[in-house]
């Protein structure tokens, strides 16, 4: 890979001081970034260190909301999520293999916005609130597209609330080589709403299905969509499934997941 | 910039560049080439060591993250007297290695899974090695060995 400086803060403001710098990137778990960089598709001048933040790393409750720092591995999100939102560490727990999820962190996988990362099905159906170093942005106004997210030059993910819901289930159709989702979906049930988080399945990005929450809302059964149609026009289509497909997946997956709450 | 960690219980310091992976500080630096690298894609799993008890892939971690670190790798997984370890000698006893480039990560993945699961299923060891290919596709025997490290009766395993 390219070379570059390797910065180690020990706080948030030393961090945000060394991503003044041009071409500094934030480097949190690494586990999407040091591939790519290997690959020579990015080349920062300087690598800024989130993990020795301690600041930026734990997991708390208050009325009940779920706050993650966003340098908090996926396997810490697994244990320490495991009784209050047990629908989230179900899906922690699947992402990557062991080794990923002991580097990997949610803060990074929400900047990045894979479109098939499955943390951001979850913030959308949860309505999350994702907080940065400058303020805090509702998950609808976060997730812009593809790789993009509002965040600006030098603004870090700093943690994400979700609101707990009374139930909730992933249901990530993988694809067995990457094992990311070819399509994933997130349903949380509230007392007054229900979410629908879907990733991995538009070339938007992730999205929330809007019809299938409010048939949801009446009727909490997977009967409650089987008259509803996802349309495959802006869905991806890859060697590993067509757009059609991924539309399929995407109400399969949803009454999956809404059977299994 | 200098690096500091403990490796294998032993004090180490070398000099790495920003850009140096964790693997090639200790295949390089530190001669310990047991750690292997099977893809350099973050895939294989076959530089897999342990940093402050936690697995991880060494390859897709810089060395400079590992400063101050506890690591351990394959190196040190024999007992003090030199002879393998119980999880070693499973995959000695059971022929859980073809070629053997990949078991290096094997034993480190099956040490993390054992410590946190000591009585694991057959489905939870297969599960647990997600992120370690053996490229001989020798998994069956790989299972077998760390069944047998765990100290439960040898399943009739599914390829049987």
């Amino acid at each position: 890979m390219y070379s570059f400086e390797f910065v180690k803060p020990a706080t948030l403001d030393e961090a945000l001081a060394a991503l003044k710098d041009e071409d500094a990137q934030p480097l949190s778990g690494g586990q999407t970034l040091i591939p790519t960089m290997k690959q020579r598709l990015n080349q920062p001048g300087s690598l800024v260190s989130l993990l020795g933040i301690p600041e930026l790393v734990g997991v708390s409750i208050s009325d009940n909301v779920l706050s993650i720092k966003g340098a908090t591995n996926h396997a810490a999100i697994v244990a320490e999520t495991r009784d209050s939102f047990p629908g989230l560490s179900a899906l922690a727990g699947k992402i990557g293999d062991p080794a990923v999820r002991n580097r990997g962190t949610i803060g990074g996988s929400i900047a990045n916005n894979d479109p098939s990362a499955c943390y951001p099905a979850a913030a959308m159906a949860c309505q999350a609130t994702i907080m940065t170093n400058a303020r805090e942005i509702a998950a609808d106004d976060f997730f812009e597209g593809m790789f993009t997210t509002a965040l600006e030059e030098g603004e870090i993910v700093t943690g994400v609330r979700f609101p707990i819901p009374q139930t909730a289930n992933y249901q990530k159709f993988e694809q067995p080589a990457s094992r990311f989702p070819l399509t994933g979906v997130f349903v949380a049930k509230y007392g007054d709403r229900v979410g629908v988080g879907v990733t991995g399945a538009s070339n938007n990005g992730v999205f929330r299905w809007g019809e299938a929450e409010e048939a949801l809302t009446a009727n909490f059964t997977p009967d409650a969509i089987k008259d509803l149609s996802m349309p495959a026009d802006d869905m991806i289509a890859d060697l590993h499934g067509s757009a059609e497909y991924r539309a399929h997946l995407v109400k399969v997956l949803t009454g999956r997941a809404v059977a299994a709450c | 910039m200098k690096i500091s960690l403990t490796v294998n219980g032993k004090s180490q310091s070398g000099e790495a560049e920003g850009r140096t992976l964790l693997s090639t500080f200790l295949r390089e630096n530190l001669r310990l080439t047991g750690t292997h690298i099977g893809c350099d894609t973050s895939q294989c799993g076959a530089c897999t060591v342990h940093v402050n008890g936690m697995q991880v892939k060494s390859c897709t971690m810089f060395a400079a993250e590992a400063d101050g670190a506890e690591v351990t790798t394959i190196e040190g997984m024999a007992e003090p007297d030199g002879s393998l370890n119980t999880i070693q000698q499973a995959f000695q006893d059971h022929h859980g290695l073809q070629c053997g480039f990949c078991t290096p990560g094997m034993v480190m993945a099956a040490a993390s899974l054992l410590k946190a699961n000591p009585k694991p299923t057959e489905a939870e060891v297969r599960a647990y090695l997600q992120g370690n290919i053996c490229r001989c596709t020798g998994y069956h025997n790989i299972v077998k060995a760390i069944m047998a490290a765990s100290g439960q009766e040898l399943p009739a395993l599914a390829a049987e």
